[in-house]
């Protein structure tokens, strides 16, 4: 099994640090030819989503990794990825991969680099550490698109077909079980 | 609070985590809205709010002050990325009216005049992640100690010299090899020839690192600056005048952006240094009187 993460800029190497202890073989993508080996899942990191879409297009990233997402490859999108898989962006008419029927909200919790971390249910998983930073989360999701977490009445974890995502950061606490629940969607593809 | 040992003290830990965000970025200085969002549309990761970019305090001399809240919040409005901004050194009422005006990071910042010639802002007390400049481990680890979340070797700003960036980054490189090779007995006296607080010093020792991310500053002028400060192991980038002092802002924006993003691969670099009009001036820092340096301020 091969993990490429999105290395262009932001918190990869948390994530990539994460596949490590989990055993699996994980790589980073900056550019087309990092997409050579094959690819089995794909994580879109947190950042700066203004900062990735801008470089995914500089880079010619874009459309490959559309194409593979479009073609059910598995997906998992943290934070700033959960903004570049959502099919809409509140008071934003950028869209990225477009590929989750959702609708987010940009640093939904205020603009400064506030964070707060939480303990709440997770959909098939029980009771999860969530560090949220400058995080965004859901507003709207489309029929089908199934909601995994809620904090304050705020959606904060949804899946859809091959795509995960999460407004909060699972590789920055030492519990593993929501990349496990990645892999298991990538191991069952 | 606990300040014996401030690494995994959750305060400090949770505002270095939000920095980590930042990682890979690169951080402009803009004096206007407009400028902002030629650097947010560019893939500036963070914009610093100021009065002027360093060249022009160099050049306007007089008392360099935080930036007026006007500009700050005229910014703030204008970008959805992290705004940044300046304070004198020591001057923690700058940093207070900064965190009340909610930037997401304060830069105690030895580009402008400093306001204690003796004593850094207790970093502590502020909820605000703040960056500082080093040019060594110790001043590094100084740093740290006080609080700051994020560091950036200083280099010599408003230059668009690269030469200081890289001394800096170097000595920093040599320090933490020095602390890493070292037996545990040496430590101590270690710690004390460098200034350097030794129970931080303890983490470089263990993981040969700094324990928060840091950036380069102070000199970057063109694409293959930052690369090179990337590839001597720079985690991002600040330019400061770099930008917005040369010929094509918006296109030496988003070279720089790419240069850091594909900072080992030189193809990609020479692709988006083609036709990037002039670079800023810049000040042969080699011929600059000692004190016309601002590198040493900061104690």
């Amino acid at each position: 099994m091969r993990l490429g993460v999105l290395a262009l800029q932001g918190a990869f190497a948390e994530h990539l640090a994460v596949l490590a202890r989990l055993g699996v073989d994980g790589f980073e993508i900056r550019k087309l030819a990092d997409l050579d080996g094959g690819i089995d899942g794909l994580i879109l990191p947190g950042g700066e989503s203004t900062v990735m879409g801008r470089l995914l297009k500089d880079t010619g990233l874009f459309e490959p990794l559309k194409a593979l997402i479009d073609g059910d490859l598995p997906v998992f999108g943290t934070c700033a990825g959960m903004i570049l898989l959502a099919k809409k962006i509140e008071n934003d008419p950028t869209v990225h991969f477009g590929a989750i029927g959702v609708t987010v909200r940009r640093n939904a919790y205020g603009r400064q680099l506030g964070s707060f971390q939480t303990v709440e249910d997770f959909d098939g998983i029980g009771k999860v550490p969530m560090t949220f930073i400058r995080a965004p989360y859901i507003t709207e999701v489309e029929d089908g698109v199934r909601v995994l977490a809620t904090v304050n009445g705020a959606k904060v974890a949804a899946e859809c077909g091959n795509i995960l995502v999460t407004s909060f950061h699972p590789e920055l606490t030492d519990d593993l079980r929501v990349h496990q629940y990645f892999l298991g969607k990538v191991a069952g593809r | 609070m606990d300040r014996v040992n401030i690494l995994e003290n959750p305060a400090f830990k949770a505002k270095a985590e939000k920095i980590n965000r930042l990682r890979g970025g690169v951080i402009m200085d803009c004096t206007t809205p407009d400028q902002a969002k030629i650097a947010e549309d560019a893939g500036a990761v963070a914009v610093m709010a100021l009065e002027r970019v360093p060249a022009d305090i160099r050049a306007a001399g007089g008392v360099a002050r935080m930036a007026d809240p006007t500009v700050i919040q005229a910014i703030q409005n204008a970008v959805s990325i992290p705004v940044m901004a300046k304070a004198r050194i020591g001057h923690f009422v700058e940093a207070q009216v900064l965190e009340a005006l909610g930037v997401d990071c304060i830069d105690e910042s030895e580009v402008l005049t400093p306001a204690d010639d003796r004593y850094h802002i207790d970093k502590h007390q502020f909820s605000t992640p703040f960056v500082c400049g080093c040019r060594n481990l110790g001043e590094a680890l100084r740093r740290i100690s006080e609080g700051a979340a994020m560091m950036r070797t200083k280099g010599e700003a408003g230059t668009g010299d690269i030469v200081e960036a890289v001394r800096h980054l170097r000595q920093l490189k040599d320090d933490i090899r020095v602390v890493q090779n070292a037996d545990d007995e040496e430590l101590v006296s270690i710690s004390r020839e460098m200034g350097a607080p030794y129970h931080v010093m303890l983490y470089v020792a263990e993981h040969g690192r700094l324990p928060v991310l840091n950036f380069s500053a102070g000199g970057v002028a063109t694409p293959a600056d930052a690369a090179l400060m990337v590839q001597l192991g720079a985690e991002g980038v600040f330019v400061g005048s770099g930008i917005f002092k040369s010929s094509n802002p918006e296109k030496r924006a988003k070279a720089i952006v790419r240069a850091v993003a594909n900072y080992a691969d030189a193809s990609v670099i020479a692709e988006v240094s083609v036709g990037l009009g002039e670079a800023m001036r810049g000040i042969d820092s080699a011929g600059m009187p000692e004190n016309q340096k601002i590198q040493g301020r900061g104690w």
